[in-house]
């Protein structure tokens, strides 16, 4: 996809924090910018440095700069490394038509822990998830990163379910070099592993 | 990515509003940068340091905002462009200086002041509208909307003060500050510069350029022909400008990040032919000419801005001026209560209460009543995920011996808090310790008060908390009005070698400047002693022996102010350094007996370290191993000793 559908097209990427949100964002909002678009990225955060809901908003237009954050109702595509945020950002600003492309991995937080709230089953998750979008992707990605070596390209793997699922106008080249500015050797090898790994699960289930 | 520091114009970048900024200060030629770190503007400074060698600048991190300030205008006493930036907060920091310099003017550097006002307080303790110090001390103000035009206006500022002869202000706000955006690089500037403090020494007459804040009279008389001076300015600037009809039924006049969500909204309602939008980006002094120009094209306003009404009040009262030469207008705003008194705006809030004004419908395609019923209850499901300390932090420990040896003094004592990652004291993430907090320093001037009320029955022991670079910004004279004054209390300095909430940014006590440059490093404890206070120092992972130091310090009220520096490097800047984890914890399930404890999940529910999770199938706690940092701290506070921890 190399047009935009409509403009703006809404993406918003949410987690939880620590899990590389920000960094997704800024790879993806690089690429806009470098593919000829307008991208504006605002990201939300509490005062939590780990642990807290956090979510970019990125605001993809051919000519024109929006509000930081989408408003209510108006995303297009939710990319979450996270269930349960997906969720709880489709009930903010998701409406029937909206894209949901989520990581199927649940992050408990100390409240459920603790005993004061409850995860939900992950398959009652997936139906609210199916039920309110246009189209849901679940995708493994935390556990195509373990098989991979290492947690830590799950936010990659992601990007790389974004690309694979064709809604952005963000092309898998474009993608890899904005990698290789940011890794080199070893670690960049295995960054564009993570990236086709992603495009090839997401396929897997559209 | 070019860096911010290219020298590449016409290129386009994806940079934060923060980044903007840094660049707009190069391209504006700026040669001194001070600042001490404040969310959401610490980003200019940490950028500007990064390129300060490569630039032959000299960017610093400033013990607080007031001498950042300072420096910055000594810096431009001697003809170098200076900047300061700083967030709310820091500009009531900074305000008795600027008062002064006021009066005497700036150099012919130029001075540029940023501030990041934070609406809703998303990383603030207030949301404090700074505006208002621009009409209290006669200072210029920009309000930028993108990261474009930060860059643009940061560079243009340098120019605007120049000519006011005094410190020109950038506004920017949380929204505007982490946003990233599309921005094209202009040229830097290639002029070299040479500082030198102005005039010849005679000493028999003034100099010309004497920077003393006297007489008065005439200098404030001055300071008030020196802004007039930046009226044309303003009449003619681009960042002031009128998109919409020739005769809108609706004049939304706004400025800053909130003219993005007046046009988004305007576009949105599909109204673009009936409501005008008047953006003010070089607000103050107010445009009065270009301003009246908008308000004859209609009968109705709303003023669309964040915080205070700022504008609203400006427009207001020149409006009362003009009332008897021009057709009535019905304005509408934060006094009509339209727009919120409080809080951030978002393109949504702007678009109802405009949709409500102009009479049409605000709705999302799809997004049936039944539609948004049933997403909403099924979002119930989704579980909160409550503020935490981070796992492995040193201030859980601090909190845990806080609270174990005020249980056991029995007198209820509390504390009084501080700004800073500590804050979280008053929260169950800190056992709900923290019993007062304000602004940096606040804390241990409120336990001077708190300290020296024996006369009236009062003997609850007093622990004031900050953190080691808010030591060193702002607690220095209140250690010593306590001991002066033999204040009871004990200050609980929480050392982590960081200033961790803003970003781990170094500060006096930790041996490293802006630049990365080795730096002297200020003892503490030297200072504490100097001054005359009582020192002890612990290790907030120690909770047995710190315990016992934190009840004897109590027990000592002879002593007056006494300080307990509890010392243990921020877990994030340790782990980043170090990459390793101390032990290998584990929650032993033979030991660990779940809900028959009868310590009802101490180790999650009220110690809390998001490290420690409840396994539903054993019915045992246990560690996550993703989140563990392998601190140790738990095991020390299971009652069974379930949890163990072997050397990693």
């Amino acid at each position: 996809m190399n047009e935009l559908a409509k403009d703006p097209l809404n993406l918003i990427i949410g987690g939880v924090g620590g899990q590389g949100n920000v960094l997704m964002a800024l790879l993806v909002g690089r690429a806009l910018v470098n593919q000829g678009m307008v991208a504006g990225v605002g990201d939300t955060y509490g005062v939590s440095q780990r642990g807290g809901a956090v979510a970019s908003h990125v605001r993809i237009s051919k000519d024109r700069s929006y509000g930081p954050l989408i408003p209510a109702g108006h995303a297009d595509i939710i990319l979450t490394l996270e269930p349960a945020e997906a969720l709880r950002l489709l009930s903010q600003l998701g409406n029937p038509n909206t894209v949901v492309i989520t990581n199927s991995r649940p992050v408990y937080p100390p409240d459920v822990s603790s005993g004061r709230a409850k995860y939900p089953k992950l398959e009652d998750l997936f139906k609210a998830l199916s039920d309110y979008s246009g189209k849901s992707m679940v995708v493994d990605a935390t556990e195509e990163a373990l098989r991979l070596g290492d947690p830590i390209f799950t936010n990659i793997v992601m990007i790389g379910s974004l690309i694979g699922a064709d809604v952005v106008p963000i092309d898998r080249e474009t993608m890899a070099a904005m990698l290789a500015e940011r890794f080199k050797g070893a670690a960049l090898k295995s960054n564009y592993v993570a990236l086709d790994a992603g495009i090839a699960l997401v396929k897997s289930v559209i | 990515m070019a860096g911010i520091d290219a020298d590449a114009p016409g290129t386009t970048e994806l940079m934060m509003g923060n980044e903007a900024i840094a660049r707009g200060a190069l391209e504006g030629g700026v040669g001194f940068a001070a600042q001490y770190p404040g969310t959401p503007s610490s980003e200019i400074i940490a950028v500007l340091a990064g390129v300060a060698k490569n630039m032959g600048i000299h960017a610093e991190w400033s013990s607080n905002e007031m001498v950042a300030v300072e420096a910055a205008a000594g810096a431009s006493f001697a003809g170098i462009p200076a900047l300061s930036a700083m967030k709310q907060n820091g500009v009531n920091v900074s305000s008795d200086f600027l008062v002064n310099l006021g009066m005497t003017g700036i150099g012919s550097g130029g001075l540029v002041l940023i501030t990041g006002d934070d609406p809703s307080a998303i990383s603030s303790s207030n949301e404090e509208d700074s505006r208002w110090i621009c009409k209290w001390m006669d200072m210029p103000l920009l309000e930028p909307t993108t990261a474009q035009e930060a860059k643009d206006m940061v560079k243009w500022a340098f120019e605007v003060s120049r000519v006011a002869g005094h410190a020109c202000f950038v506004r920017e706000t949380t929204r505007l500050a982490h946003t990233r955006g599309k921005v094209v690089l202009g040229e830097l500037p290639k002029t070299e510069k040479k500082a030198y403090f102005p005039d010849v020494w005679d000493m028999c007459k003034p100099a010309k350029s004497q920077f003393t804040a006297g007489p008065f009279g005439i200098l404030h008389h001055h300071l008030h022909e020196r802004l007039k001076k930046v009226v044309p300015m303003f009449e003619a600037s681009e960042f002031n400008e009128y998109a919409g009809p020739e005769k809108p039924e609706l004049l939304l006049i706004t400025s800053g990040i909130c003219h993005l969500y007046c046009t988004e909204a305007v576009n949105m309602l599909g109204l673009g032919e009936r409501v005008g939008v008047c953006k003010l980006g070089a607000s103050w002094p107010l445009p009065e000419v270009f301003i009246e120009t908008q308000l004859r094209r209609t009968d109705r306003v709303l003023f669309v801005e964040e915080i205070d009404p700022f504008i609203e009040g400006s427009v207001l009262e020149m409006a009362a001026c003009l009332a008897c030469e021009m057709p009535p207008i019905t304005f509408m705003g934060k006094r009509s209560g339209h727009i919120p008194s409080w809080g951030a705006l978002s393109t949504d809030s702007v678009a109802m209460t405009i949709a409500e004004l102009m009479g049409v419908e605000y709705s999302v395609a799809g997004r049936t009543k039944e539609y948004q019923e049933g997403l909403t209850e099924a979002a119930r499901m989704v579980p909160p995920r409550a503020i935490n300390l981070c796992p492995g932090c040193p201030h859980r420990g601090t909190y845990w011996i806080i609270k174990n040896a005020l249980t056991i003094d029995g007198r209820h004592g509390f504390v009084s808090g501080d700004i800073g990652c500590y804050s979280l004291g008053f929260i169950g993430a800190g056992f709900f310790q923290e019993r007062t907090m304000h602004c940096m320093g606040g804390g241990i001037g409120v336990a001077n008060g708190l300290g020296n009320l024996k006369e009236f029955g009062f003997d609850q022991p007093v622990l004031a908390i900050a953190g080691d670079s808010t030591f060193f910004h702002a607690c220095i004279p209140a250690i010593i009005n306590g001991v002066y004054n033999k204040a009871n209390f004990i200050f609980v300095i929480v050392d982590n070698s960081a200033t961790a909430m803003t970003g781990f940014q170094p500060h006096p006590g930790v041996g490293r400047a802006a630049t990365g440059d080795p730096a002297p490093i200020v003892d503490m404890e030297a200072v504490c002693r100097a001054i005359g206070a009582r020192v002890e120092v612990c290790d907030p992972f120690d909770i047995e022996g710190s315990t016992r130091t934190l009840l004897n310090l109590m027990a000592d009220e002879s002593s007056g102010a006494r300080v307990l520096i509890m010392r243990r490097v921020c877990e994030l800047v340790r782990g980043r350094r170090e990459k390793t984890r101390p032990y290998k914890m584990r929650v032993n399930p033979d030991v660990c007996a779940g809900d028959s404890c009868g310590c009802n999940r101490l180790c999650i529910r009220v110690f809390g370290c998001p490290g420690l999770i409840w396994d539903e199938e054993t019915g045992r706690a246990r560690i996550d191993e993703a989140i563990c940092t392998g601190c140790g701290l738990c095991a020390d506070i299971c009652p069974q000793g379930a949890i163990e921890r072997e050397a990693a």
